[in-house]
């Protein structure tokens, strides 16, 4: 079975050209690899760029040197160079992502805020929403909820209302920013389950967990981003 | 889903006199697509726009636009008549100034219907029953469809605007500051709106707008310009997550949190 996810060589920094041009440099040589089937995490000291890392795999940041090679649609993505077009592809088919806040959008209730990865892959709109039912039901969700857009819930109400989003496609890549934050144990629990299931289902997982119950139920290898700090190569 | 985009724009340059109104200008948009273009007031992104839209003749450049017969023709070279009816039939332009895209005195109704009728529809019923379809769909009362839109709020108007030009089922719409001039209220209720039938009708949309906001709500992808060039494009949030070009850094650092 091919790797799903590749990472080699890639630097990242940030030039503020707002303060003189000074270059912040984030991380470099950063160089990994998930397998299919495993929960991989991210581990380090914050600020040494474990979410960067996670936000260049998702397309979010810019690269500034290496690859990232995904296994997407029958072959393989650079998403280091790809188009916008691409990553936007390799986003809805491939690599999912649950952040550690919901960026909600104003009306849109919280059953079709989980529904809406599955709808944008094309599965009809009703059988979508059965699917966030069963998920929301699953973390606990209280059903009063379901029908209001998210943005006046507690932080652990909307961290599950994300989880559910990420959770309910089968993206063949997952990465996942600190997903069990604001939960109590009991959603934790729900929350370790279904990174459980994912495993099971063959999904490559990368993570961010500063929870160590979670980080220890759910993890299969640590990658110590201290040794990618950018001021080390040169060094 | 095609492999081609709809809209191929290259090198599109428009200057007024010595003046730059924008300059090079070059991107592909696909179906399904909305790009927002941003800046400051001045900056070329209404040039562009109207540009591309063929209400100016750029001074060079080119635009081709893939025809529902799929063959792609170049805008620039297409007769007056022809451009007219794109515009009538594949094309929506949703003005910032909702004066300006409706007609204020006619009804609310014959609004929407006048777009059925410009492309040959002809049963009045039927034109009355798409127009109160229509009309719900932007979320305005049955009851309101004899109502001229001068009797309208800003918000019913902009509303109005939307319905009149989607009821054709265009391909591709020109939105100028879609939100602008509206209560903060007003605006999410329209943004909302404009999102919803944006996915559901797999629209392709180019929307000017200078509230980032605006772009990361509605738009995948994103070109900031600045004195008539484009100094950054990329995926929305990569532009706003991790703005690299000066004056986008500057733009994102001046939004004010709330």
């Amino acid at each position: 079975m091919p790797t799903p996810l590749v990472v080699s060589d890639v630097a990242k920094s940030f030039t503020m050209h707002l303060r003189d041009g000074i270059k912040l440099p984030v991380v470099a040589g950063v160089s990994f690899s998930i397998r299919a089937g495993e929960c991989a995490v991210l581990g380090g000291p914050s600020g040494a760029g474990k979410s960067s890392i996670l936000k260049m795999l998702y397309g979010n940041y810019a690269v500034d040197e290496g690859q990232i090679i995904v296994q997407h649609a029958d072959g393989l993505i650079d998403l280091a160079t790809a188009s916008p077009r691409t990553v936007l592809a390799v986003r809805r088919q491939t690599i999912g992502y649950v952040s550690q806040f919901l960026r909600t959008v104003p009306r849109v209730s919280a059953l079709d805020v989980v529904a809406e990865p599955l709808v944008e892959r094309g599965e009809e709109r009703e059988a979508a929403r059965e699917k966030a039912r069963a998920l929301l039901a699953q973390l606990n969700l209280p059903e009063k909820l379901w029908a209001l857009p998210p943005a006046t819930f507690s932080g652990g109400e909307q961290q599950r209302v994300n989880i559910a989003r990420g959770f309910i496609t089968d993206h063949p890549v997952l990465l996942l920013d600190e997903p069990t934050a604001s939960l109590d144990a009991r959603n934790r629990d729900v929350a370790i389950a279904l990174i459980a299931e994912k495993k099971a289902a063959g999904v490559a997982l990368l993570g961010i967990f500063h929870d160590n119950d979670v980080r220890e139920a759910v993890v299969d290898r640590i990658i110590d981003v201290t040794a990618f700090a950018a001021g080390k190569l040169a060094a | 889903m095609t492999d081609e985009p709809l809209l191929r724009v290259s090198a599109l340059s428009k200057f007024y006199g010595s003046r730059v109104g924008c300059e090079n200008v070059s991107f592909d948009l696909w179906p399904g697509e909305v790009l927002a273009v941003v800046g400051e007031s001045g900056s070329g992104k209404t040039t562009l726009l109207n540009c591309l839209s063929t209400r100016l003749l750029p001074s060079s450049g080119t635009a081709s636009y893939r025809m529902r017969d799929g063959q792609f023709r170049e805008l620039y070279r297409m007769s007056e008549a022809e451009r007219r009816f794109l515009m009538r039939t594949d094309w929506g332009f949703v003005h910032q100034n909702p004066a300006d895209g409706l007609r204020m005195t006619v009804s609310a109704g014959a609004n929407v219907g006048e777009r059925l009728m410009a492309i040959g529809d002809r049963h009045y019923g039927k034109i009355r029953a798409t127009a109160v379809d229509w009309l719900s769909r932007v979320e305005i009362d049955e009851d309101r469809i004899d109502d001229e839109p001068r009797a309208f709020s800003g918000g019913m108007r902009q509303r109005l605007q939307i319905a009149r030009n989607l009821v054709t089922g265009p391909r591709l719409v020109f939105m100028d500051e879609p939100t602008g001039g509206l209560d903060v209220s007003v605006q999410a209720r329209l943004l909302d709106l404009l999102r919803g039938l944006v996915t559901d009708l797999g629209l392709a949309a180019i929307v000017v707008t200078h509230d980032l906001a605006v772009a990361r709500l509605l738009s995948q992808r994103m070109m900031v310009m600045k004195d008539g060039r484009v100094v950054e494009s990329g995926l929305t949030d990569r532009v706003l997550d991790d703005p690299r070009a000066p004056y986008t850094q500057l733009l994102v650092s001046s939004i004010l949190q709330v």
